[in-house]
């Protein structure tokens, strides 16, 4: 059986005290690394014989604006399939210089992951074979999902959105409807609704 | 097979001209059953590459997320993988649960897997019946729509809606199940299983469709795993890895079924592991409708968890009881704050691993909350099976990979 403890034994049998952050939420042993050793940290995960951890379930990066030098997260969710243990890995990076080398070499199924994490947060995955946006359009210049962009907010009346419903003409709630039982609105000389 | 080297178009010496030729399939072909893009490089009808493009249809769900409270983010889980929304959304709400620390009653568990199996029938019947059509048999796929009519129709029943679902909150389903959603079930069981056997007699030693689909697409057990394959299609290939048996949620450790799987991953093993999971689905279903039918006196009217910080309170309660209306007030205008942490959880969607992963700072909604989306990650090989193949195989690997655009653009 592969516990936890013993995957956190091998690890810093292995690389010290530069892994470090143990901890198991929800019993999944969760653990983080200096970004320059990602590669060598999957590499050993993958290769070590009794650790086989060679499944890439998914790979996303979260973005935490408040850690000054370490505001981009990669984090790495991988599983070994034989014992079936469960792990998450996690890198920081400086959002200045997010460079971090792909995992694209030993996981296929990492291109898209993280062309998807460039996508949205900006982080730079060095030597990927083809690091460009993919969902949003090539024309994009800014990083969608980083939080300094916030969700519009929803009760906003100054903006033209007359196709969803919102503003237009008339303004916000003043949609021209004739099915439901909104009251005329009151309208200044030139029509425009009296606010 | 023909190879690169030799090509088919033959120009005359000192052309400048391509000798292959490029053709756009999609972003709205009717052959791609969904808004994507594949740009093909073709020898005559052979295939040199091919380049998938994404994201027509992608709605920043991920971002969405982070401004609603826990169940304002069920519809958007119906909308990913749309065949099989039941079981997206019971993915999220166990995920929520897991969070939360919340315990499901057994009832509740079945009744899920109930709704789960009849998604898993209704996801692959749609999937292998389109491998059908793409392959020119058309008969099947309208035979079997009925069943899959049936199906939404007991959801409605349960949910009131059928493609969208919402189905169920968390800590269990928003009501019971009524009379006639166990009619249509039973109607379901009854007539189902021969239909399928007749939908297989019509395709499985079927020698134009075995010529169709035999050693079209295939992926080897080691470059599937690479490839992050999941669900039926890494099944296929060989590997009998299934959320369900390795990390059971909804009690599905209580029940017995088996885990079919395939050898070579081609489009014929792919069908042939579908069709034996909806088989399996049927026999789930009984042994939890069955469980279902065993509990006793209060028991039997248990269709959710105690929660009242998460679960909507009965209407009627709302309007007669202080303690309700409190509840519901602070649900509804999401005023309730969930523990901080970092949860994974994942269930067994119509197409593999469909993963939640939710990090929470104590706030009202997540902090990140990122969606493994199977579809998405094993698109990216479609490359890699459809190399050296004919276009017409090209359109058959699509629908047997199952490609479903709003699980691929989230």
């Amino acid at each position: 059986m592969l516990t936890n403890e013993h995957i956190k034994q091998k690890l810093v049998e292995k690389f010290g005290d530069q892994v470090g952050n143990f901890s198991e939420p929800y019993a999944l042993l969760t653990f983080e690394a200096p970004k320059e050793l990602n590669l060598k940290v999957l590499n050993f995960l993958y290769d070590d014989p009794e650790l086989k951890f060679k499944f890439l379930t998914t790979l996303c990066a979260v973005h935490y604006p408040e850690q000054k030098g370490r505001e981009l997260a990669v984090v790495y969710h991988l599983h070994n399939l034989e014992d079936n243990v469960r792990l998450r890995f996690k890198i920081f990076t400086d959002i200045n210089q997010p460079d971090v080398y792909t995992a694209t070499g030993l996981f296929s199924a990492a291109n898209w992951l993280e062309r998807e994490s460039y996508d949205f947060y900006g982080v730079n995955f060095v030597g990927h074979p083809n690091l460009k946006r993919i969902l949003n359009v090539d024309e994009m210049d800014y990083f969608p999902m980083r939080k300094e962009y916030p969700l519009e907010d929803s009760t906003r009346i100054d903006k033209d959105d007359e196709m969803f419903g919102r503003g237009g003409t008339l303004g916000y709630g003043t949609e021209k409807t004739t099915h439901g039982t909104i009251a005329e609105e009151e309208k200044d000389d030139q029509g425009k609704p009296v606010l | 097979m023909s190879t690169i080297a030799e090509p088919h178009i033959r120009l005359p010496e000192g052309s400048i001209e391509k000798t292959t030729t490029t053709l756009n399939l999609g972003p709205t072909h009717p052959a791609t059953h969904g808004v994507f893009q594949n740009i093909i490089e073709l020898d005559g009808e052979r295939i040199v590459s091919a380049e998938q493009t994404i994201g027509y249809i992608h709605r920043a769900f991920e971002k969405i997320a982070e401004r609603r409270p826990l169940y304002q983010i069920t519809p958007l889980t119906d909308r990913l993988n749309y065949c099989s929304s039941p079981i997206n959304n019971m993915g999220w709400h166990t995920t929520c649960e897991k969070l939360l620390g919340i315990k499901i009653p057994k009832r509740v568990d079945y009744l899920r897997i109930i709704i789960m199996e009849l998604a898993r029938i209704g996801d692959h019947l749609i999937c292998n019946s389109i491998v059908g059509v793409d392959s020119g048999a058309y008969t099947g796929f309208l035979y079997l729509m009925q069943y899959r009519e049936l199906i939404y129709e007991i959801w409605e029943e349960v949910c009131g809606s059928r493609l969208t679902t919402n189905i169920g909150r968390i800590g269990g389903f928003e009501r019971n199940f009524n009379d006639i959603a166990f009619q249509k079930l039973d109607k379901f069981l009854k007539e189902y299983p021969r239909v399928l056997k007749e939908f297989e007699n019509l395709f499985v030693r079927n020698r134009i469709f075995m010529d169709r689909t035999i050693g079209v697409g295939p992926i080897s057990a080691e470059r599937a795993l690479n490839y992050g394959f999941t669900g039926p299609n890494l099944r296929a290939a060989g590997v009998d890895f299934d959320v369900r048996v390795h990390n059971p949620y909804c009690s599905y450790e209580d029940f017995d079924f088996k885990v079919p799987v395939g050898t070579t991953g081609d489009c014929y093993d792919r069908f042939l592991v579908r069709e034996e999971e909806m088989w399996q689905s049927l026999s789930l279903i009984e042994q939890a409708y069955q469980k279902v039918q065993e509990f006793k006196g209060a028991e039997a009217d248990v269709y959710h968890a105690d929660v009242p910080e998460y679960y909507l309170p009965p209407k009627e309660d709302v309007y007669t009881k202080m303690e309700a209306l409190i509840w519901h007030f602070k649900i509804i205008m999401g005023e309730i704050n969930m523990p901080a942490g970092e949860v994974y959880h994942s269930v067994e969607g119509g197409n593999g691993e469909l993963g939640f992963y939710l990090i929470s700072d104590g706030g009202r909604s997540p902090y990140r909350l990122h969606f493994r989306r199977p579809c998405f990650i094993y698109y990216q090989a479609f490359e890699e099976m459809v190399k050296g193949q004919m276009l017409s195989d090209a359109i058959i690997l699509m629908s047997s990979l199952n490609l479903i655009a709003g699980e691929m653009d989230s």
